[in-house]
């Protein structure tokens, strides 16, 4: 586990530098979350040990929300003021993005049977 | 002699014990309520956990940033977990060779989708520009959001509470968008779920479906990867230069 542990925070030290030093538009830990996933490909898959690791983290991943989550104490003033604003756009904008998605990923399939060579 | 409480109450307070421990007992209650609602999307239990430690704090008059410094090492564990989520997305990495195009042309279209239309939405409708950029990453799972949102401008704690509406609005809605549609693929089902609403959505699509489930976790990681590039491009070019 202390190996795993070493090596995720490894990855996301090299994602954050690589972002900080070419002032990359995407926060750190996705860096460094593309470099492992290069490096597994690149291995042939993750070891049991970084397997489990990132299970146990992953399957708690919403504890470990809760401490940002629970700043919506400082902006419930903001929150009175535009809920309509925010309802209605979180309302619409998903239920669209799951059409969308949907649709377009079944026009695209149809014709598309398995074909080799993509 | 005995100290008084309230001298006693500062030093807990200050300490990461006093917010390391009610974190977790607010996690732990708000998943047991969970499960006696028979796992009902509505009672998600990260909105329980905040609710709880909310009305906590505020009724012990303790400000935000003294809780926040004790529980921050839980925050840090973000970190290293979004990092993590290579695993996953490698573990589908033969399922996405065999739909390349769908799950190409889908993720660019939801992504898409997901941001202009929050943005878009929230600005018809007067929200004010920080409320505008912390809406844009809202369907992507909450590391990835909080960091986007802060990188763009946006507030990260509340795009981690827009975040979590999303995805219990994803979870409960996704079913009657799907049956209008009358579409049936549990791969399609599953990849429109994650895009939408990433991880809240991909537990939902699991107990639905084992496929369903795979294909909402891929795209849940696809759909953040690809949010954090778009996202403060789209943001750049819909905003009129005022800094």
């Amino acid at each position: 586990m202390i190996s795993a542990l070493s090596l995720l925070l490894f990855f996301q030290l090299a994602g954050e530098m690589l972002a900080r030093y070419f002032s990359l538009p995407v926060p750190g830990p996705v860096i460094g979350m593309l470099l492992l996933f290069v490096a597994l490909v690149l291995r042939g898959g993750p070891g049991d040990d970084l397997r489990h690791t990132s299970q146990t983290l992953l399957q708690h991943l919403s504890l470990l929300f809760i401490p940002a989550g629970v700043g919506i104490m400082v902006h419930l003033h903001r929150v009175a003021d535009e809920w309509l604003a925010l309802l209605l756009s979180l309302l619409i904008s998903t239920l669209a993005t799951l059409a969308v998605t949907a649709l377009t990923m079944r026009c695209c399939q149809r014709p598309a049977t398995p074909e080799d060579g993509a | 002699m005995t100290p008084p409480l309230s001298e006693l109450w500062a030093y807990l307070a200050a300490s990461p014990l006093l917010g390391l421990t009610l974190t977790l007992l607010a996690y732990q209650g708000a998943l047991w309520l969970y499960r006696r609602t028979g796992a009902n999307p509505l009672a998600n239990p990260v909105l329980l956990a905040v609710g709880l430690l909310v009305l906590f704090l505020s009724l012990t008059s303790t400000p935000y940033e003294t809780y926040f410094s004790s529980a921050q090492f839980i925050h840090f564990l973000l970190g290293p977990a979004t990092v993590a989520l290579a695993i996953p997305l490698y573990m589908q990495i033969r399922r996405v060779r065999a739909m390349l195009l769908p799950i190409a042309v889908g993720l660019l279209a939801g992504s898409l989708t997901a941001i202009l239309s929050a943005v878009l939405i929230g600005r018809l409708l007067g929200a004010s520009s920080s409320t505008q950029l912390s809406l844009a990453p809202k369907s992507v799972t909450t590391p990835i959001a909080m960091g986007i949102a802060e990188h763009i401008g946006g507030i990260p704690s509340l795009a981690a509470v827009l975040v979590i509406f999303t995805g219990i609005i994803g979870a409960v809605g996704a079913r009657h968008v799907f049956d209008a549609m009358r579409l049936r693929d549990p791969a399609i089902r599953g990849f429109a779920i994650g895009i939408a609403a990433h991880g809240i959505g991909t537990a939902r699509a699991f107990q639905i479906n084992e496929q369903s489930g795979a294909f909402a976790a891929l795209a849940m990681g696809l759909n953040g990867v690809l949010t954090a590039f778009l996202a403060p491009l789209l943001v750049a070019w819909l905003t009129p230069a005022t800094g």
